[in-house]
């Protein structure tokens, strides 16, 4: 026995509201973070995931709130991305009750960044958000960063990338496959493997699950520390509890 | 009304902590603080933390706390949590290596390098804790799961002083107890039931072995 694979349901607000639907037949008010929040806390995921969507900057104050809110009655890790491009930012987020903070266009724009907010505070809650697409198919797969939703090319290859984000000091890379991205056909598990095992930090395998066995290939195959998932628990199809009764019936370790 | 303090070294997240301690000390005053004079006043004291040591220790000498955390261990029970732990024993490898405030007996390590991709660092996420008898694991099942995050790890060199222990890649002491002081590598605010749990308990607890 000893360290269990993570399960991490993935929550988008947008000026302080869940969106995309969550639907719990008993739940009184859908878009509210803290009450989804301890919904799932209830349900055994191993973290929470919030990602401000919040166009407007000048709203961003409100993801504040949620977090604050959300951290005085969910003991759990709590990650929160979007918007994240100053070290102030990362640590308003972490005064407010966040755990970490996931760093994703502002990693690509100055990833020096990443260095000035590890260094100052610590690896622990740093996560760098991948969001990689691929570029050449055949025996030699390649990946390259995106930006903008999967719009915007870099020209960065994703392996080199995640590698030179562990080296400035992240403590977690997330990784999204945009060719997955709202699918539901599973992971990208061949850029999955590849990132997994070339860096020494964990990786959170992210796009594309749109069912339970999904959840055990990121592991299995995709040899991913943990597995983030949106719309397989925001539509109620599944709890989180099923999920990891799932996993562990396939031999994977988790915290029941 | 009990007056529980939270030390602040400058490390960042305090706030998850105090919400968890103030979920289950009902009605206690928790405050949070880097004044030695109120650490030493409490009734019972948090020494958190996360980050790196080199600061964490320069922190506690630049406010006085050293000598305060010496007076709390002698007189009222303290919890240690991360770095809390880490602080407390002879050394620590991490900052170049570096000298620790020696209260409990032993080393703080580097996790060996993955090498082959099977062990992350850092250790991040649910790990069991094998419980030796102590009455904060009162309520909470052996072998419970609590989070933890951290690269480096506390090797004992007393094991009377030894309360849990965690497996990941190498046996490393999770959680230590002597007299007063509780201190765990993992993060009870961040651990859900069992972590509101120990919490609870600590609140409780009368110190020096119970």
């Amino acid at each position: 026995m000893g360290l269990a694979k993570r399960i991490i349901p993935c929550l988008d607000v947008d000026n302080g509201r869940v969106v995309k639907g969550v639907q719990f037949v008993d739940i009184r008010d859908a878009g509210d973070p803290v009450e989804i929040a301890r919904r799932y806390d209830q349900e055994g995921a191993d973290e929470l995931t919030f990602l401000d969507i919040t166009a407007s900057s000048d709203n961003r104050g409100t993801m504040i709130h949620v977090v604050e809110q959300v951290a005085g009655e969910v003991f759990i890790p709590l990650t929160v991305g979007g918007g994240i491009r100053k070290v102030d930012d990362v640590l308003r987020m972490l005064n407010a009750g966040a755990d970490k903070v996931a760093i994703n266009t502002a990693a690509v724009a100055h990833p020096e960044f990443v260095r000035q907010a590890t260094d100052h505070c610590g690896s622990q809650c740093i996560v760098v958000a991948v969001d990689a697409k691929q570029v050449t198919g055949g025996d030699t797969p390649r990946w390259e960063i995106f930006t903008h939703g999967g719009r915007k090319a870099t020209g960065i290859d994703a392996i080199e990338w995640c590698r030179r984000m562990a080296d400035y000091g992240a403590g977690e890379i997330l990784l999204t496959s945009m060719d997955r991205d709202g699918t539901r056909n599973g992971f990208d598990l061949p850029l999955t493997r590849r990132v997994c095992d070339t860096v020494e930090i964990p990786v959170i395998a992210s796009g594309g699950v749109g069912n339970l066995n999904h959840l055990v290939e990121g592991v299995i195959e995709g040899h991913a520390d943990a597995v983030l998932a949106a719309s397989i628990f925001h539509f109620a199809e599944h709890t989180v509890e099923e999920a990891k009764r799932c996993m562990q019936a396939a031999g994977i370790e988790v915290r029941l | 009304m009990q007056s529980i303090v939270v030390i602040d070294f400058g490390s960042g997240n305090l706030h998850s902590v105090r919400k968890a301690i103030e979920h289950v000390a009902n009605g206690a005053s928790v405050t949070v603080s880097n004044r030695p004079e109120e650490v030493v006043a409490a009734d019972r004291v948090i020494f958190p933390g996360q980050g790196a040591i080199g600061s964490c220790l320069q922190a506690i000498d630049a406010t006085g706390m050293r000598q305060a955390i010496g007076e709390v261990i002698t007189s009222k029970p303290l919890l240690g949590i991360c770095l809390g732990l880490q602080a407390l024993y002879e050394h620590s490898e991490e900052d170049g290596g570096i000298d620790c405030l020696g209260v409990l007996a032993g080393r703080v390590k580097r996790f060996p390098a993955p090498g082959d991709g099977a062990l992350k660092i850092p250790h991040m996420g649910w790990n069991q804790v094998d419980q030796n008898p102590h009455p904060l694991w009162s309520g909470i099942e052996q072998g419970a799961r609590f989070y933890f995050v951290h690269s480096y790890y506390v090797d004992s060199s007393e094991l009377a002083e030894v309360v849990g222990v965690t497996q990941y890649g190498v046996s490393f002491t999770s959680a230590a107890s002597r007299g007063n002081l509780f201190a765990v590598q993992f993060h009870p605010e961040k651990s859900q039931h069992s972590g509101l749990k120990l919490l609870e308990n600590f609140v409780g607890w009368d110190g020096a072995d119970g």
